[in-house]
Order: structure tokens, then C-alpha cells, then sequence
């Protein structure tokens, strides 16, 4: 779920108030958008995607951590933008889509019906 | 253009209604919405494009990376492709269906590489590799697309209804703009529902936006679903976390807590193994299988499958890791609004329907593996429901019809309305019937039967109180159109007393030759079920 809007990071382009599928997050007083129903989180990163100065961390858990986002540590571990940076969005990058190696199909031994 | 017609300021804040008036709604954001309103544009129609979410982000696709079923044509190859498929999916799919559908995603395939500008990856030749789609990069640019068609887009409108006419053709929608908080309808000559399958709010990737909205519409206004029983799709998922790719799973062991390998599991036959023994305890999986060329292809190919375990610390490759079978219902489960019509049309008047929303089984059958051919369909069927609709709403440029709303459960209760809030224990409610391994994916007679006595029951409260305001009345839609999904689910699942396709029944283990046929459902207080006859196949292909 999402856990951290950063405002040292943030810039108010209220993007990811726009792009959020499940309408997360709502604009703030002071410009930085406010995480208002963190519940509806469906965890699927995009609107770290889409933020243009990685202000934002989305956790991998689908149920909301105990302890608040260290961002210090976030950012020191490469995880702030880190999807962003991985699809290749944002400016002088290529685009991600554009590297995709095919994949070779394992087909599986074991199992049964 | 599309206008305003009572109301010039555009969106208007707080109580007062926003109306528009457009040739063809598209209601849903994902592939085949956008596909359906680019096409519904080109053939000259004003569109308007509602989305729950944000068209671009929004639904199974977006957060996902897929498959597409891309066959060059060349005889061998089609037939290949078309003749692999049919036993999985139990010998319900149609030929006809099947060839049209792989002739218009290599089109549609050309075209959003070439007016779409998707940089597919190249192949050591130098040409465009299109057998599959990164979904945030997808859904980016057939936004911008649907955009420079002309389309107004409504992001964050969710549509709690459908308008009717006088003739009880489908003549528009109603809706609310939640981060406006106000109310807005659009009247249209023709509209496309493609809203997605359900899910069920199971939490698998992307799939919070569908929740059966468009099918419960669908059969307000006299539309029949088709192939419900296809609908216990469950993916692999790490525990406690989000992302489903279940291919990815090929390369997987998966063992018990005490590091034993699980005798029999795998990621795609060997399923049920997993989910039986999820029921008593936990279950780790390892991608040991992968070799180092085969990681470093995954992580290209889909980056947030590794988003979790890198935040999450685990190198899925030399690492065991808990994992979870999360529902994915009908998003890919073939079941949905049955197409009377190759325009896919409803046979409601003026109602089209499109990807998920819509059956598969056309193409499928009773089984989709990957998400392929769920990306085929919904690339085809957004394609010609939006031309048909196109061409549908001509007939009514100019013309203004009196309009009745057609919503039911969650917006009118037949008795005294309930407390605020109440769509949450109809979610938890049915959450209770359809999510359970041992319900819905390992089905049996005797624990379906009761299921579907508890949803019923669960519809009938629902029915008479369940309602809401604003924001709310979104959420007890989705409430009741998830209860009305999974009586359909469970009625089809219930009156198939064989095992085909992805419809596996422990009390009737084998395929009934007899029961070679499509099963139609509907209804809303008094579900039914019955067999599509050899006439009617006819007629749908």
C-alpha cells in the first residue's frame, strides 16, 4: 500500500490525486496530496509510475505497515523511483517496453489436474 | 462535439447534475474501453469515455504486463493457434469467432505500433516483436489516443446506472464524479460497457476497479450473461502482497513449511494442489528453475513482479517465499454478458458490450491460461462494439428521448433503506462464498449448493435496504453487482453437473458429452439458467 508522499520531494502536480485508479490520495492543504483512504490501495505502483519527481512509496504489502516510511532509508536503497526508472519513464530514459527480451517458455514436468 | 446541454460551466461542484449528451458512451477505462471509443471516434460518432478510475491506469491491464495473441497469417500458423486451445476450454469456443479475433489483433497489433507509436521490442533483424504489451505503457498511450480522437473523458466517474427509453433501448448512463462529488448523466444513441470482469475485491493486481458493474447493468436492461461457471480463476501471488503473474510460476518449486517439495503443485496444472493445501497450511514457492538469462528476461519483461521482492528483501531465485492463490473471477474466468451479434451487440438495443465484461468463451471457451488471449479479445470486441455503436447512434442524432433509469439493488431498496456503511458487509458477505479455495476453485455439489443459499439470502437483504449517497452509492452498486455476479457463478456452476474447462467438479470428474454446450444466465431477484440451443449458437457466431 501506499506509504509515503514525500514534501521534500514533492512538486503539487496533484498527478498522482489524477491517476490513482481506486482515488487514494486527495490534494492537500500546502499543495502536497494527503494519503485520505489508504484501505482502497490496491497496490499496483502506478502512481509511483507516474509521479515526475519520485515523491512517492508504494510498500508491497497489501495491508498498511505498523511503522511509517523511512524515507532517508527509502532513498538510500534506491527504492524511491525505482519502478519508474524500471519502465523507463521520464525524461532521456527508454521507454522499458521497448527492451523486453523474449521469454522462454519452461513447460512444467510435474503437476497434475 | 459532445455538449452540455443544461449546464455550460462544465463540471459543476456539489449538488447540481452535470448532463451531457454524446452519439455513444464507453463506460470503462481499460483496452477494450479505449479501443472501443478511438473506433467509436473514427467512424465519425461524438464519444464520451467514463471511467471508474483513471483511464490509463485503471483495471486488469494497466498494472500488468501481457501476452498478446499475435499470430502472423499464415494458414499453419492460425490453425495452430486456433486448434491448441479448444480442448483446454472444453470445446465451447467458436471458429468463426476465433479467426476473426487473431485477423483483427494483428491489425490492431499494426496499428498501435504505428499511429499508437508503441516501441515494441525488436528482434535481431530489426523488426517489431508484438506478442505482448507492457501495461502502464499500453494504457499511456491509448489514452493519448483516445484523446486526439476527440473523446472527452470523464476519469473518477463511476456509473452506478443505465438510462432506457421509452422502447427500453439503453439510451444513456448516470453516474457520479467522486472527486467532484456531484452527479452527472450522459445521454447517448448507443453504449459500451466495458467495464471489466470481477474480482471480487480479492486484492489480485489491478482488479479493485472490477467488480461485475457491467453485467449487473446489463441485465437490468434485459441482457442475458453466458459461460458464469467459468469463472474460479485464481493467481499466484506472494503472501500479503499484490502482484500476480502466474507465468512466472513455470519455473517454480513449491513446498511445505518443513522444505519438503509439494508433490504434484505447479503453476498451472497442478493449481488445485496448491489451493488444497492452502486450506491446512502454508505454502512456499521458489523460482529455482530459472536459469541466469531467464531472471534477467523476467525482470525486463515485468519489472513489478520484482518490485515486491526486492522491497520485500527475497531473491525469489534462491529464496523460498510464502505464497497466496488470489480470486480473479471472471477478469479471467471466460463468463460474462452474452454478444447475440459478431457487432457485439446485447440484443438490448443500443447496448454493446466488450473485453472482460463480455464472454470469452467465443474464443476461449471454458478456460483462459494467460492473459493473451484476454488481450486479443478485448482489442477486437472494444474495436467492433465501438464501430457498431458508431453506427447504431446515428439514428438518433438530433432527436432528444424521455429517459427512465434502469438501476435496482443499491440504489432503490424495495423496503426501508439501511444504515450508511451497509455495502460492507455485503462485500464481506459474498467475499465469504467466493474466495474460499474449497468454493469456488475446488467445487463440489454439496458446498456449492449452500453457498449459493447464503448469497441468495444475502441479495434479498441487499434488495430490500442496501443503498447510498455520493460515494456510497458506488460502493453498494459494487456491492450488489458483486452479489449478483457470484449467483450467477454459483447457479451456472451448480447446473453444469460435469467437469469442463476451468469448471472443475469434484462430484462429476469427467466431461459429459451431453452437456457440449454453452449455459445462459440471468436474472436478478429470480435467477435462471438453461442451455444455449444449437439455434441460438448459430446466431451468436
Amino acid at each position: 500500500m501506499i506509504e509515503l508522499v514525500s514534501a521534500q520531494r514533492c512538486v503539487s502536480c496533484d498527478k498522482c490525486v489524477r491517476v490513482c485508479p481506486t482515488d487514494v490520495f486527495e490534494s492537500g492543504p500546502g499543495g502536497i496530496p494527503v494519503i485520505a483512504r489508504q484501505s482502497d490501495c490496491q497496490t499496483c505502483f502506478l502512481c509511483e509510475a507516474y509521479c515526475p519527481v519520485d515523491a512517492l512509496y508504494v510498500a508491497p504489502q497489501t495491508h498498511p505497515l505498523p511503522e511509517p516510511a523511512d524515507e532517508r532509508r527509502l532513498a538510500a536503497d534506491g527504492l524511491l523511483g525505482s519502478y519508474r526508472a524500471a519502465l523507463g519513464w521520464g525524461h532521456g530514459r527508454t521507454p522499458g517496453a521497448a527492451l523486453v527480451p523474449p521469454i522462454p517458455l519452461r513447460h512444467e514436468t510435474g503437476g497434475k489436474s | 462535439m459532445w455538449e452540455l446541454i443544461d449546464n455550460g460551466a462544465g463540471v459543476v461542484q456539489g449538488s447540481t447534475m452535470t448532463e451531457l449528451a454524446a452519439d455513444v458512451l464507453v463506460i470503462g477505462g481499460g483496452p477494450a474501453a479505449t479501443w472501443a471509443a478511438v473506433k467509436a471516434a473514427q467512424a465519425g460518432a461524438d464519444v464520451v469515455l467514463a471511467d471508474k478510475g483513471y483511464c490509463g491506469t485503471s483495471g486488469a491491464t494497466a498494472s500488468a504486463g501481457t501476452g498478446v495473441w499475435y499470430v502472423p497469417p499464415d494458414p499453419a500458423s492460425r490453425e495452430a493457434a486456433m486448434a491448441g486451445r479448444e480442448g483446454l476450454g472444453g470445446y465451447l469456443a467458436d471458429r468463426g469467432w476465433m479467426a476473426r479475433v487473431l485477423d483483427q489483433t494483428y491489425e490492431g497489433m499494426a496499428e498501435l505500433a504505428e499511429a499508437g507509436g508503441y516501441p515494441f521490442p525488436l528482434d535481431d533483424e530489426g523488426r517489431q516483436r508484438r506478442q505482448g504489451v507492457q501495461g502502464p505503457e499500453y494504457l499511456r498511450r491509448m489514452r493519448i489516443r483516445v484523446r486526439r480522437a476527440g473523446v472527452l473523458i470523464l476519469d473518477h466517474s463511476p456509473v452506478t446506472e443505465l438510462l432506457l427509453d421509452s422502447d427500453g433501448a439503453v439510451a444513456g448512463a448516470a453516474g457520479h464524479r467522486r472527486q467532484e462529488d456531484a452527479a452527472y448523466r450522459v445521454r447517448a444513441g448507443a453504449v459500451v460497457l466495458a467495464t471489466g470482469g470481477c474480482a471480487f475485491l480479492s486484492g489480485a493486481l489491478g482488479c479493485d476497479v472490477n467488480t461485475g458493474d457491467g453485467a449487473l447493468m446489463a441485465a437490468e436492461a434485459g441482457a442475458v450473461l453466458s459461460g458464469m461457471e467459468f469463472s474460479n480463476a485464481y493467481a499466484i501471488a506472494p503472501a500479503f502482497t499484490s502482484v500476480t503473474k502466474t507465468a512466472f510460476y513455470t519455473y517454480a518449486t513449491f513446498y511445505h513449511e518443513d522444505g519438503t517439495v509439494l508433490d504434484g503443485a505447479g503453476s498451472q496444472r497442478g493449481r488445485s494442489v496448491i489451493a488444497r493445501a492452502l486450506l491446512s497450511e502454508r505454502v512456499f514457492a521458489q523460482l529455482d528453475h530459472a536459469g541466469e538469462q531467464v531472471r534477467q528476461a523476467m525482470r525486463l519483461a515485468q519489472p513489478n513482479f520484482f518490485l515486491t521482492f526486492d522491497r520485500l528483501g527475497i531473491d525469489p531465485f534462491t529464496q523460498k517465499f510464502e505464497v497466496t492463490l488470489l480470486a480473479e473471477g471472471t477478469v479471467r474466468g471466460t463468463g460474462g454478458i452474452r454478444l447475440t451479434g459478431s457487432d457485439c451487440a446485447t440484443g438490448v438495443p443500443g447496448l454493446y458490450a466488450a473485453g472482460d465484461a463480455a464472454t470469452r468463451e467465443l474464443i476461449c471457451g471454458g478456460f483462459t491460461g494467460g492473459g493473451s488471449h484476454n488481450a486479443a479479445w478485448a482489442m477486437s470486441s472494444g474495436t467492433w462494439a465501438g464501430r457498431a455503436a458508431a453506427l447504431h447512434a446515428r439514428r438518433f442524432r438530433g432527436t432528444t428521448r424521455r429517459l427512465r433509469p434502469a438501476g435496482t439493488t443499491g440504489l432503490r431498496p424495495s423496503g426501508s433503506p439501511g444504515a450508511p456503511g451497509e455495502h460492507r458487509e455485503i462485500v464481506r458477505a459474498v467475499q465469504d462464498e467466493v474466495l474460499p479455495y474449497d468454493k469456488n476453485f475446488l467445487r463440489d455439489g454439496s458446498r456449492l449448493a449452500p453457498a449459493l443459499a447464503a448469497l441468495d439470502t444475502t441479495w434479498a437483504r441487499a434488495r430490500e435496504s442496501l443503498h447510498g449517497t455520493g460515494r456510497d452509492a458506488v460502493r453498494a452498486r459494487e456491492a450488489a453487482a458483486m452479489t449478483a455476479h457470484a449467483r450467477w457463478m454459483y447457479s451456472a456452476a451448480l447446473a453444469r453437473t460435469e467437469t469442463r474447462g476451468m469448471h472443475k467438479r469434484a462430484d462429476f470428474s469427467r466431461q459429459d458429452p451431453f452437456q457440449h454446450h454453452r449455459l445462459l444466465t440471468g436474472g436478478l431477484d429470480n435467477v435462471w439458467v438453461t442451455p444455449e440451443s444449437a439455434a441460438a449458437n448459430r446466431r451468436a457466431s
